[in-house]
């Protein structure tokens, strides 16, 4: 059984098909790559499986319940949490701050804890504990008490997927981590998406970065045109004459 | 901390002198809560709101009627008051929390609008511009605050709870649900956090706030006209927001103290004070953009610049 199911996923804007009936099953552990040249569909896909889009047809089940058409909030805490193509920080707060607001689905209390904070030390302390815990794993210890908004770009990358680790996700949807990262940052950010692996995660990526897919995925999904072209090993993936041709170009036919 | 302990000499210099400062304290102190409320829900959730002034309204009025006219207990008419200013509040934030832009900021304006229209017009309860006058002073049973410095002991212990309950709110997991839909509504969302009920409760916190401000006002001035509560209360509100540091905990407490005693000293310049007045606040806002809070952590930020150079 997998973890995630899509049913022939659809998503029209207008009179432009940007998904076509995709049908697609992501296993409970290891890491999968969505691929597939610009326009492809690939985000727009995301958008639909984490709920920000509302898919024209088909489904999208998650641990066995349908979650199609559920706002994004609900989706997450269902254990689906996403990252996005463009950092999404919350700029105005610290590192630290970042990733205790990832804790969210994980704590209680609203307006009452929040006035009587000497009863409720021993939360925070575990948010703060857990928080820190996080920024260590992917080596942002220590700039934790510093505003996030001002971190170089790779530094904010790791942050938002800290963030998103922060909730505990059962799958990690990752919309393009290596864009805009030098090639020491993408080595680090391989070592880092198997760590997540192995700890348990399962892990959806979208990558434009080949040398990163071929070196860290365990399944690969080609995208063309809306269309789910290829799927297999990273080896066979790059053999498939399909998926050579959406790159590159078919041979003209003479 | 220079401005703080410039603005505890002034409270006890007032203490001492007395004299017609002690109203000016009064509505900066009654200033302080309301603004420390609408900053929740301005600076903290980063959403606009142009109506803070109709819940104000709608308790303070509230609080005058029945208990100038139908003698009911201040702290009672207070609650009632209070409980119709949230109630207003749920109507008018429910559905408009829900869209994002500036539909909520057109709604709140039309609120604050209606509010004054409503006291103005209404004259049968409300006197129209008239006002309601003979408001008693706040208390309970027999035992009620009349003098000057007694209101405004009250009106600055009132105001510090406001204030830390702001601070306690900031720190809290509610806070930081309202920091993060500040900024970035899709990754709050991507966390898991409802974004549309969490502008909900902070609408409603600082509509409480509100509130409390616009009863107090009523029972500590002892009279109320529409003017209280129209359009001028929100311009000033926004000043003290800006001029305070908007966002921070105890910048809007600051730029209610600063903004409400700075016509005070400069008065001397007579015909020049609103001039004066204006210059000042844009001088504060070009070398403080980020507000009078935001000063300390400025020059925090230069010397350790220095440090590591």
């Amino acid at each position: 059984m997998s973890l995630l199911h899509l049913e022939g996923i659809t998503r029209r804007f207008g009179g432009l098909v940007a998904v076509d009936g995709v049908s697609l099953e992501v296993p409970g552990s290891g890491i999968t790559a969505i691929i597939g040249p610009n326009g492809a569909g690939k985000t727009t896909l995301f958008n639909t499986i984490s709920g920000f889009l509302t898919p024209s047809a088909g489904r999208v089940v998650f641990g066995g319940s349908d979650i199609t058409g559920l706002p994004p909030e609900r989706v997450a805490q269902r254990g689906l949490v996403r990252t996005f193509q463009l950092v999404q920080l919350f700029e105005q707060l610290s590192t630290l701050e970042n990733v205790k607001v990832g804790r969210h689905l994980h704590t209680r209390g609203g307006l009452l804890t929040a006035l009587m904070p000497f009863q409720h030390g021993h939360a925070e302390a575990e948010v703060d504990a857990k928080a820190r815990d996080l920024l260590a794993q992917v080596g942002l210890a220590a700039q934790a008490e510093t505003l996030s908004g001002v971190l170089p770009y790779g530094q904010k990358r790791l942050l938002e997927m800290a963030r998103a680790l922060a909730t505990e996700p059962k799958l990690l949807l990752l919309d393009e981590p290596a864009a805009g990262l030098n090639r020491e940052e993408t080595t680090h950010l391989a070592s880092l998406l198997k760590q997540i692996a192995a700890s348990g995660i399962a892990v959806l990526l979208i990558e434009h970065d080949m040398g990163l897919v071929m070196n860290v995925a365990d399944r690969v999904a080609v995208l063309d045109f809306g269309k789910l072209i290829a799927t297999g090993t990273p080896a066979e993936v790059q053999k498939n004459p399909d998926v050579i041709a959406a790159y590159l170009g078919s041979p003209a036919h003479v | 901390m220079i401005l703080w302990a410039l603005a505890a000499a002034l409270i006890v210099y007032v203490f001492i002198r007395g004299g017609y400062l002690f109203a000016v304290l009064h509505f900066a102190a009654i200033y302080v809560i309301f603004v420390t409320g609408l900053n929740i829900f301005m600076g903290y959730a980063g959403q606009v709101s142009f109506g803070h002034n109709a819940f104000a309204a709608i308790s303070g009025y509230t609080s005058a009627v029945l208990t100038a006219d139908y003698g009911w207990e201040p702290l009672s008419a207070a609650a009632l008051g209070l409980a119709g200013a949230l109630l207003c509040a749920l109507i008018v934030g429910y559905p408009t929390l829900r869209l994002r832009g500036h539909y909520l900021a057109m709604a709140t304006l039309a609120i604050g609008l209606i509010a004054y229209e409503v006291a103005v017009q209404w004259g049968s309860v409300t006197k129209g511009y008239m006002g309601i006058s003979g408001i008693p002073p706040l208390g309970i049973g027999r035992f009620t605050v009349t003098s000057d410095r007694g209101i405004l002991v009250l009106l600055l212990i009132l105001a510090a709870l406001a204030v830390l309950a702001a601070a306690g709110i900031r720190r809290s997991r509610l806070g930081r649900a309202f920091v993060a839909i500040a900024g970035s509504e899709d990754a709050a969302r991507a966390l898991g956090i409802d974004v549309a009920r969490y502008k909900l409760i902070a609408f409603l916190i600082s509509a409480f706030y509100a509130g409390t401000a616009g009863s107090l006002f009523v029972h500590a001035v002892g009279f109320v006209s529409p003017e209280v509560y129209g359009l001028h209360m929100v311009v000033l509100a926004f000043t003290m927001l800006y001029v305070g540091g908007i966002g921070t905990v105890a910048g809007p407490a600051l730029g209610a103290l600063v903004v409400a005693l700075l016509p005070e000293t400069i008065r001397k310049l007579s015909d020049y004070q609103d001039l004066a007045y204006g210059a000042l606040l844009i001088v504060i806002l070009i070398f403080a953009p980020g507000g009078l809070a935001s000063l300390s952590k400025l020059t925090w930020r230069r010397t350790s610049a220095k440090e590591a150079a």
